[in-house]
């Protein structure tokens, strides 16, 4: 995988919230030799407003980025956000309508294109770059690490947009994991919902579904939960306390990024995986694995 | 010549887009018409007299009707010509109902087609020739591929009527899915206690020969004297010695064997005997798993037969079976549900499919009729049984209906009831689908009496907890999500047609539908006949089917082999291939593409090579004559001359 240069689009939580998440895949995927090249000059996705307001908006909104991918001579983007991942499918999806796409241009300075396509970089990792190299750059197994792997509701769904993995079970992460010398322990509430955006308006509703997550990985004796998803990794990890709070719990259960536990066993430094911005303290469980 | 025309209206189904008055009085234009009307109903027996009639007053020599597709009637009123002394083959259809009223709306434009149609019937029949039928004999012998309960039904039935019967069946034993399983809806009467004596009687029936452990390779022929290949399995066991004491069974080491009697929740003997009531109760051995087979040591079944049939260097046998007629009787396999990932995919070991619940409730099962779930042995407490798994569900590629699940999951609360008095059942259900007698009462019964709670909605998730299973779903009625705790799930799997079933289709050319069931000759009066003459339907091969239909389609189709087999003589179709030898050059081209066999290299009284069609053979497809580069092999009733008159009288040259 020498010196491939991809576009990548980090979107708004990749350099808030989930800035661990963005500095992560940026440096698995360097030492994999795969070169992530920030959208130039990218805008919001649209997030979760947009398309609840205006369907010709979302589409611009991320038509727009669409755009900008191609002016730098690219036909693919990966972005680590699976909500960003979705409002760049529905858009590249909504402009293949000739009414639409006038539409959108129309709100656009530059012609949203249709040919670019946007995948997950978790697809990205699975897909192109591949099991086996990923295999051979792990250093660092993990055996003695059990896991749960969260997927949350975005990442394989709807499936007939995201064409990615089973939207049922899915097993992308699992198998990335594994390879990467970690236990995984099949999980029964991997598609589960964590509460999503509820965290605001109903903070109630939030707690129990995130609750139900926690409670299962922690009764299957998980050492920690796997995610994709910024607002997944939120309401799990930043929300934990809240959560405990609300179901009477004690959880201390670290909610790590795919990408970081990748990084560990390839023995890049936490530094740079960005761990030290977990709100639930992952050291006692990396130390009880054997990670310094 | 002298043709006379007949449009029909097909009381509204043709008039309704067609102007049949106008149509009839244009057909009268054309060259040797000399008599053309329009009737409301030309197939009902006015319309037919009308027809004779007109014969004799305008003393025709030749017919069109234009009205429906050949298809439905062409056979009535070719007998309908010849009872007013025309040659049958002297008739032409023109379909306008298929081919113009029901698929245009343009009345004026289907009137034209419809017009432009009959022209090109007329022209055909103003080519055309009398036909005369050859008379062949009939083997009076019937083969029954299948011997599920609708197989066994036909067999016994037929060969109560004095015909000699073939039963061929692929496992090793008949009894097909009936034998599996306990009880049978609406009575609850013992299943083996009602199928046992049918199938013993089939054991012992002077008319039927039971071929198990068969399968049919290949066929040929024609109806009245089809050849069969039956491929006997090689089951290392001289059948004709072994007499099913069972010794062999007990004695064999290799006991992880997969059983498939059982579904796979149990393992039985490399070599085995599926289960105490088999027919032929002859022991059989699992080449994968019998050690003398695979690693070429063991041997103990051979040490302790008192009788000395075990045969290891046993090979399949190829036998040829001459019979008139044929009944498909293949069954079904159950749809393969590990596709719902969200049950678990096939992963989790107390969720079972129905077909293994008959197994753990039945006394002849590996739990002995105790229901002990497959986890840990534990009885369960809380039973979920899921609906349209498998059926009814466009995403996953099935789209029908199987038919008889709501019935059977009503059958399985109440035996779960009565095994269990302290359980508790969940039926979730998308709809309750049971029409037929008792049936209804049955399935309240089910709730009102034994207490199972009915729920409707599907299921989202089945997932693993502690020792329990979860099972999430929605209760549509209530407008709520439902949670329940269960100790064991069964999922009423869909079925579909049994497998392999498309390959037995093709040999036999029979068609199947999209879903792959067997199609009928007709969905409403011809359900047991198919397009092949001489080949019946019966049981789950033609459409999910439950036992009492089954068994009902069974009888059918032995009737329907009877009343041919009631002919000395049948006559055969002259619409097939002819040889004009003073054109045929003996290139054989046509021999090579036959895909039927059915034309020899030949030669005359010269010694010329001649090509030479065997007409009962024939299945009048045409591919030689297309074949032909002299234009020597012609298709009666479809010669190169009628086709050309009618593509002719559609695109008439143009007049300088």
């Amino acid at each position: 995988m020498n010196n491939t240069v991809i576009a990548y689009y980090p979107g708004c939580s990749g350099k808030g919230s989930s800035a661990e998440y963005d500095l992560s895949t940026r440096t698995v995927l360097r030492h994999l030799g795969v070169d992530a090249l920030e959208v130039e000059n990218w805008s919001c996705c649209g997030s979760s407003p947009a398309h609840a307001v205006d369907h010709v908006l979302s589409a611009a909104l991320s038509g727009r980025n669409l755009a900008r991918v191609r002016s730098m001579g690219h036909d693919l983007v990966t972005t680590p956000c699976p909500s960003c991942l979705s409002n760049l499918k529905n858009a590249a999806h909504a402009v293949r309508d000739d009414d639409v796409r006038a539409k959108v241009n129309s709100l656009l300075d530059e012609e949203c294109p249709t040919d670019v396509e946007a995948i997950s970089t978790l697809q990205f990792f699975l897909e192109q770059v591949g099991l086996d190299t990923i295999q051979e750059a792990v250093v660092n197994p993990m055996p003695t690490l059990r896991v749960v792997c969260y997927y949350g509701c975005l990442t394989t769904r709807p499936p007939k947009l995201m064409c990615f993995d089973d939207p049922e079970n899915p097993m992308s992460m699992d198998n990335i994991l594994e390879c990467c010398g970690i236990e995984v322990i099949p999980f029964p509430l991997k598609v589960d919902c964590c509460g999503a955006a509820f965290g605001m308006p109903r903070n109630d509703i939030s707690s129990r579904l995130s609750g139900n997550i926690l409670n299962m990985a922690s009764e299957l004796e998980a050492d920690a939960v796997v995610v994709a998803c910024p607002l997944c990794q939120m309401n799990l990890d930043l929300r934990q306390n809240q959560v405990n709070k609300a179901c009477g719990t004690h959880h201390q259960m670290p909610i790590f990024y795919f990408t970081q536990l990748m990084g560990l066993s390839m023995g890049l430094s936490k530094k740079n995986l960005g761990l030290s911005k977990l709100a639930v303290n992952p050291e006692p469980c990396l130390a009880r694995a054997g990670v310094r | 010549m002298h043709i006379g025309v007949f449009v029909c209206h097909c009381g509204s189904n043709i008039s309704g887009t067609v102007d049949c008055p106008q149509t009839a009085k244009a057909a009268g234009e054309f060259p040797d018409v000399v008599y053309s009307t329009d009737e409301m109903y030309t197939c009902s027996e006015p319309g037919q007299e009308s027809i004779i009639r007109a014969i004799k007053e305008h003393n025709l020599d030749g017919v069109v009707v234009a009205s429906c597709s050949p298809r439905m009637h062409e056979a009535t009123f070719r007998r309908t010509v010849e009872r007013a002394g025309l040659n049958p083959y002297m008739f032409e259809m023109a379909n306008i109902r298929e081919h113009v009223s029901w698929v245009g709306r343009d009345k004026a434009l289907n009137t034209r087609k419809a017009i432009d149609l009959i022209g090109m019937a007329v022209a055909k029949l103003r080519n055309g020739t009398p036909l005369f039928s050859e008379r062949f004999n009939v083997t009076r012998k019937l083969m029954v591929i299948g011997g599920g309960v609708a197989g066994i039904q036909a067999a016994l039935d037929a060969a109560d009527s004095g015909i000699e019967v073939v039963l061929v069946e692929r496992e090793t034993t008949i009894g097909g899915k009936m034998a599996k399983l306990d009880k049978t809806f609406p009575t609850i009467d013992c299943s083996s206690c009602v199928l046992g004596p049918k199938m013993v009687e089939v054991a012992q029936h002077p008319k039927i020969t039971l071929y198990a452990a068969s399968e049919v390779d290949n066929v040929s022929g024609y109806v009245g004297n089809f050849t069969v290949q039956v491929r006997k399995r090689a089951v290392y066991v001289d059948w004709d010695a072994c007499t099913g004491c069972g010794l062999c069974t007990e004695k064999c080491p290799s006991r992880k064997t997969p059983d498939p009697f059982n579904e796979l929740i149990a393992t039985t003997t490399a070599i085995n005997i599926p289960f105490p009531q088999a027919i032929p109760k002859k022991a059989t051995i699992n080449p994968d798993y019998c050690l003398q087979l695979t690693k070429g040591k063991c041997g103990v079944c051979a040490k302790v037969c008192p009788v000395g049939c075990i045969d290891f260097e046993q090979q399949d046998k190829i036998e040829e079976v001459q019979v008139g007629a044929i009944v498909v009787a293949t069954g079904y396999d159950l749809f393969d549900y590990s596709v719902y990932k969200q049950y678990g995919a096939g992963k989790l070991p107390d969720v079972i499919t129905s077909l293994q619940y008959e197994r753990l409730l039945n006394a002849s099962g590996p739990t002995g009729g105790h229901v002990l779930r497959p986890s840990d042995g534990a009885e369960p407490k809380h039973v979920v049984f899921i609906q349209c798994v498998g059926s009814r569900d466009k995403s996953k590629g099935r789209a029908y209906c199987s038919s008889f699940c709501c019935m059977y999951t009503a059958k399985q609360a109440i035996l779960t009831k009565s095994h269990l008095p302290d359980s508790q059942s969940y039926v979730f259900y998308m709809d309750i689908r049971s029409p037929g007698k008792g049936y209804d009462e049955f399935t309240r019964r089910t709730q009102e009496l034994y207490g199972a709670q009915y729920i409707r909605g599907r299921v989202s998730s089945i997932h693993q907890h502690g020792s329990s299973l979860v099972v999430r779903g929605a209760d549509t009625l209530a407008g709520m999500q439902v949670e329940i705790k269960a100790d064991l799930v069964v999922l009423a799997v869909g079925i579909e047609p049994s497998r392999n079933s498309q390959k037995l289709a093709a040999t036999l050319h029979i068609s199947a539908d999209t879903d792959g069931f067997f199609m009928e000759g007709h969905p409403k009066l011809k359900p047991v006949e198919t397009n092949t003459a001489g080949v019946f339907l019966a049981g789950c091969c033609q459409g999910p089917r439950d036992i009492p239909t089954s068994v009902s389609m069974g009888s059918a189709a032995a009737a329907k082999a009877m009343v041919l087999f009631s002919n000395e003589q049948l006559e055969s179709d002259p619409q097939v291939a002819t040889v004009n030898a003073t054109r045929c050059v003996g290139c054989y081209k046509c021999v090579k593409t036959c895909p039927f066999g059915a034309i020899l290299e030949s030669e005359d009284r010269w010694k010329n090579p001649k090509a030479e069609v065997l007409p009962t053979i024939c299945k009048g497809c045409g591919i030689c004559s297309v074949t032909c580069p002299h234009g020597a092999i012609q298709l009666n009733h479809f010669t190169d001359n009628q086709l050309l008159a009618e593509v002719n009288a559609i695109c008439p040259l143009p007049t300088i």
